[in-house]
């Protein structure tokens, strides 16, 4: 894909765009006012080419997709510029005709498989849908086309599937099913919302790859919109940034990742953890961008990111600024000088440089006095599964975690990543004692939890605390902040009514929130102020351990920052240990000290977390480590490393041996039999490790066998 | 993800600045707020107000003699002697007796239905939140007493029993509750697996915590509603079991006795016994229907965030 990078330049002569947005906008009447989610929005896309559209959460890039698909929700409007598709106004044309624009000509492939397809409808019937509407074809041809479009989408057996339900596929299949569906007619433009947040990064690599191809075989033009800059870096021609319902800049991805010019976009990108590690080492504090984007139901004069940036003047906050001319636009005031040099070494108030940090056990034979605070020994967790039918048999045992043994030392963090469905967020419940293992231990300083009962139990919770992803989800929604942080003080019954008051204050001055926030209700808070109550609220009984079940997964990039300085500085002055759980392995990179690498309930990789994501020795890591999107377009461009192919096998049967081998490059029959999680501190339970152990490998020896 | 958590809360957008100087309001008050803009709802509630006015208020000053039967004065007309409702076949007067039977009326309702909602809310909260067999036994006992028609069983307790208005109160609440028990059970299997009772587990709280700090609380909207669905269902029972002949005995009074003798008068021309205390069972089961219409929405947490 590498050679269709900047093959069209934006402004060629003489080809004519085959969409192109003037001065969209468009208004989303709510119950409390208006909100203008679009605000002159301008944007082309050429024939062929794919543009993406990246954006923070609010930044309107959905609404844009959505305003071209003529799909708005309740309420929603364009109220004022055009939608020129193929040099046609789609507002000014009859709606029939709309209609047929936008049914045939494009296609639009949605974030969540599983709720874009409709759970009654047989594969074929859906995909087969808009034949039978815009062709009016017959019912043998449209199913002899659905059968041809899915195979040209990579499904297996299209024949077998298009009788089956959606509920029968996998999410990445589902997926493949609505770009099938999205594709039947042939479009000339595509629109993808997100068309990857909801799968594993495997699974996402494989779609994307898959709608490039499909792009040069149709011929057509691709919007990918997303949030995720990683995602854009290595798949679209051009980027348009999209903020607060406004286009803030647009170029050619390489230009635009080699020197952004706007400040929202140099911000942006020194927020990412990959970003912190490459440029300082790592332990730098993240850049994050301070305040919240700005509410878009209130009239806003001058540039709309001046109020968080810190580069603004007098001037950003009273002028509009408009997109500068030429191929490189940007609406900045004081944009960051052209040109290659990398744009770290510019006053910045905000960041603060890294820190050596005291408490943390550095690099080197630490104190190993202390045990470990975590130590989990051959963890077993099995769900039996039940068969249909009024008695509800035992259909099988669901072989959640197999065997799955660390140790987190004092005041460090140990990284947990792999899947969803590989079983790192049960080793979270069984370890806060959310859940009770089939075999095996959990040792929590030394005693195992298993044996206790009644108060000591109770006692135990105060040492460990779960934070969840959600925490929105995870607040009563009834009960006001003050009740919610009183809470563990008031079950662990910790001080009296003036005590658990002073407690309470200091929580809020730790996660930085002021004491205003006691009175309001949990759904007055945007994401990142919820995921500070959240942390405030697990620190309250001054645990020793706290398991992060992907407690950022749900942020934006900015805000993501935010809770990572965050959850590090208190690690820093409380000398905290983390599990930190995550899809994301660039966030766990950043964050752990340790990681362990979790593939269908066993644990396959852990050691320091340097040599695991720079030179990890299991193909499955390897493959992990490649799949994730990285901002770094050279890296983006040459990415021909260990690709896996097909699904996850059921954990209800998972394979014997390496569980790894039914999808692993290099398995032979060896593999039938179950590897060891052998090594010193960088250990892996693979009869074919990438490369020996590195003897460099200087870490605690905190590791286990 | 970012699109996601958009979808689900659509106004906790990141435009509400946590110290910027807007007005903190309980969720009592945006609850009000809510409910009085449903205009129905008020006219229940106005309805109600009125209704109980008359009855518990109006006797203070509309004087009637409603022990003794005055034969010389019986099925007046209304305006005559001084009678604006006029008289039944035993000379009461039909105003006066309308008040005294509303008394009853809204008194065992409310009480009955209090009594259901109370005893179903918990029931149904235990049962939902132990699940596995505790759950299964309770609901299997719910599933019992609702297959025994339950017009059937007040018949034969009122039979057994002297009815009173205690006994009344007592007997209707002891099989109202089936209704709210189950739908407060449903409310407890989702409630139970949300994260915060989760969160709460992990602080090392118990089930009974859960139960009362989490589930009750996150199902009060269920109940209210259902609790005046109740209070109207009870107030029909009342005259269901008086229409039987199965009533509080005279000379207490209440609205569906009043009914069901009239019913006797249909067609003698008698209209006054009928019309009115069949028009206030309707206008009392309306206003709580009203009433329990708003109080859903003012509980619905969603249209607030709007």
């Amino acid at each position: 894909m590498s050679e269709s990078t900047g093959r069209h330049t934006p402004a060629a002569g003489g080809v004519q765009p085959l969409l192109e947005l003037r001065d969209l906008d468009t208004d989303i009447a709510l119950r409390r006012g208006t909100v203008h989610a679009l605000d002159g929005v301008s944007l082309q896309v050429m024939p062929g080419e794919t543009l993406g559209v990246v954006g923070e959460s609010g930044s309107g890039k959905t609404m844009t997709a959505l305003s071209i698909m003529g799909l708005l929700p309740p309420g929603g409007r364009v109220s004022g510029g055009q939608i020129l598709f193929e040099g046609r106004d789609l507002r000014s044309l009859p709606a029939d005709e709309v209609r047929r624009i936008r049914g045939v000509r494009m296609g639009m492939v949605f974030q969540d498989p599983l709720t874009s397809l409709n759970p009654t409808m047989r594969i074929g019937a859906q995909v087969g849908e808009p034949l039978r509407v815009h062709e009016r074809v017959g019912r043998a041809e449209a199913r002899e086309r659905t059968i041809e479009i899915l195979r040209r989408v990579g499904m297996p057996r299209p024949e077998r599937i298009v009788d089956n339900y959606p509920h029968e596929l996998s999410g990445g299949m589902r997926q493949r099913v609505a770009i099938a569906m999205a594709l039947v007619c042939s479009p000339r433009l595509l629109i993808a919302d997100e068309p990857t947040t909801a799968l594993d990064v495997t699974t996402q690599r494989q779609i994307l790859e898959l709608i490039d191809d499909l792009r040069e075989e149709f011929g057509m033009a691709v919007v990918l919109v997303t949030h995720d800059l990683g995602v854009i870096a290595g798949r679209a021609d051009r980027v348009a940034v999209m903020y607060a319902g406004r286009v803030v800049e647009t170029a050619a991805t390489t230009e635009l990742f080699r020197s952004p010019r706007h400040r929202y976009t140099e911000a942006l990108m020194e927020a990412l953890p990959e970003s912190a590690i490459r440029e300082s080492g790592e332990h730098a504090r993240l850049y994050s961008i301070p305040g919240l984007p700005p509410d878009l139901s209130r009239p806003l004069t001058g540039c709309r990111f001046a109020p968080r940036c810190r580069h603004a003047t007098d001037d950003c906050r009273t002028t509009e600024v408009t997109l500068s001319a030429g191929g490189h636009q940007h609406a900045c005031l004081h944009p960051v000088p052209a040109g290659p040099a990398a744009p770290v070494n510019l006053p910045a108030p905000v960041r603060v440089e890294a820190v050596p940090d005291p408490a943390r056990p550095a690099a080197g034979p630490g104190e190993p006095a202390a045990g470990p605070v975590l130590s989990v020994r051959d963890l077993v967790k099995n769900y039996t599964a039940h068969g249909r039918g009024l008695l509800r048999r035992t259909a099988g045992q669901v072989s959640a975690v197999a065997g799955v043994s660390f140790d987190v030392g004092p005041g460090e963090t140990f990284g947990l990543v792999g899947e969803s469905g590989c079983g790192k967020s049960t080793v979270g419940r069984l370890a806060v004692g959310l859940e009770q293992p089939t075999a095996g231990q959990i040792m929590l300083d030394g005693t195992d939890i298993a044996g206790l009962a009644g108060r000591e139990r109770r006692r135990m919770h105060r040492q460990v605390q779960l934070m969840f992803q959600d925490s929105y989800a995870a607040m009563n929604p009834r009960m006001r902040v003050d009740a919610i942080l009183a809470e563990p003080l008031d079950i662990q019954k910790v001080g009296g009514t003036a005590e658990r008051r002073a407690r309470i204050a200091t929580l809020l001055d730790q996660v930085g929130l002021s004491r205003r926030v006691l009175e309001r209700y949990p759904h007055e808070f945007s994401g990142g102020q919820l995921q500070r109550i959240g942390l405030a609220r697990s620190l309250a009984l001054q645990p020793r351990l706290i398991v992060g079940d992907e407690p950022v997964s749900a942020l934006d990039v900015s805000i993501q920052a935010q809770v990572l300085n965050l959850m590090r500085d208190l690690q820093r002055e409380l000398g905290l240990a983390y599990v930190f759980i995550s899809h994301d392995l660039s966030v766990v990179d950043y964050m752990a000290d340790r990681i362990g690498v979790m593939y269908l309930g066993k644990l396959v990789e852990v050691g320091p977390a340097r040599d695991v994501v720079r030179a990890a020795r299991h193909p499955y890591t390897q493959a992990l480590i490649d799949a994730v999107p990285t901002v770094t377009p050279n890296a983006a461009a040459a990415r021909d490393g260990m690709t896996i192919r097909g699904e996850l096998p059921s954990a209800l049967n998972p394979p014997t041996g390496c569980r790894f081998r039914t999808r692993c490059p290099l398995a032979q029959d060896i593999c039938e039999t179950e590897p060891p999680l052998a090594g010193d501190a960088h250990q892996v339970a693979c009869h074919f490790p990438l490369r020996p152990e590195s003897t460099a490998a200087s870490a605690p020896a905190g590791a286990t066998a | 993800m970012t699109t996601l958590s958009e979808a689900v809360r659509p106004g906790a957008a990141p435009d509400q600045p946590a110290d910027a100087e807007v007005p903190v309001r309980g969720l009592w008050r945006q609850g009000l707020v809510v409910f009085c803009e449903n205009r129905l709802a008020l006219v229940g509630l106005g309805l109600f107000v009125l209704l109980a006015g008359i009855c518990f208020l109006g006797p203070l000053f509309y004087h009637t003699d409603q022990v003794h039967t005055d034969l010389t004065a019986v099925h007046l007309g209304p305006g005559e002697q001084g009678h604006p409702l006029g008289t039944d076949g035993v000379g009461y007067d039909q105003l006066g007796r309308l008040m005294l039977g509303g008394q009853t009326s809204i008194i065992v309702g409310l009480a009955a239905g209090i009594l259901a909602t109370a005893l179903g809310t918990i029931w149904g909260a235990v049962a939902g939140f132990a699940g596995g067999w505790v759950d299964s036994a309770m609901m299997r006992v719910v599933d019992a007493m609702m297959s025994i028609p339950s017009l059937f069983l007040f018949m034969l307790l009122a039979a057994i029993v002297t009815p009173s208005v205690s006994m009344l109160i007592v007997i209707i609440g002891a099989f109202a509750w089936l209704g709210p028990a189950r739908l407060v059970r449903g409310d407890a299997l989702t409630l139970r697996s949300r994260e915060y009772v989760q969160a709460m587990r992990g602080m090392g709280g118990t089930g009974g915590r859960a139960v009362r700090r989490h589930i009750v609380p996150n199902a009060v909207g269920t109940v209210i509603v259902n609790a005046t669905f109740q209070v109207a269902d009870a107030i029909l029972y009342v005259a269901y079991l008086s229409f039987l002949g199965l009533g509080v005995p005279p000379p207490a009074a209440n609205w569906g006795g009043m009914l069901s003798d009239g019913l006797a008068d249909t067609y003698s021309g008698h209209w006054w016994l009928l019309y009115p205390p069949g028009i206030a069972i309707i206008l009392i089961v309306l206003a709580f229907n009203f009433i329990g219409d708003g109080l859903r929405d003012a509980f619905e947490v969603r249209l607030r965030r709007r």
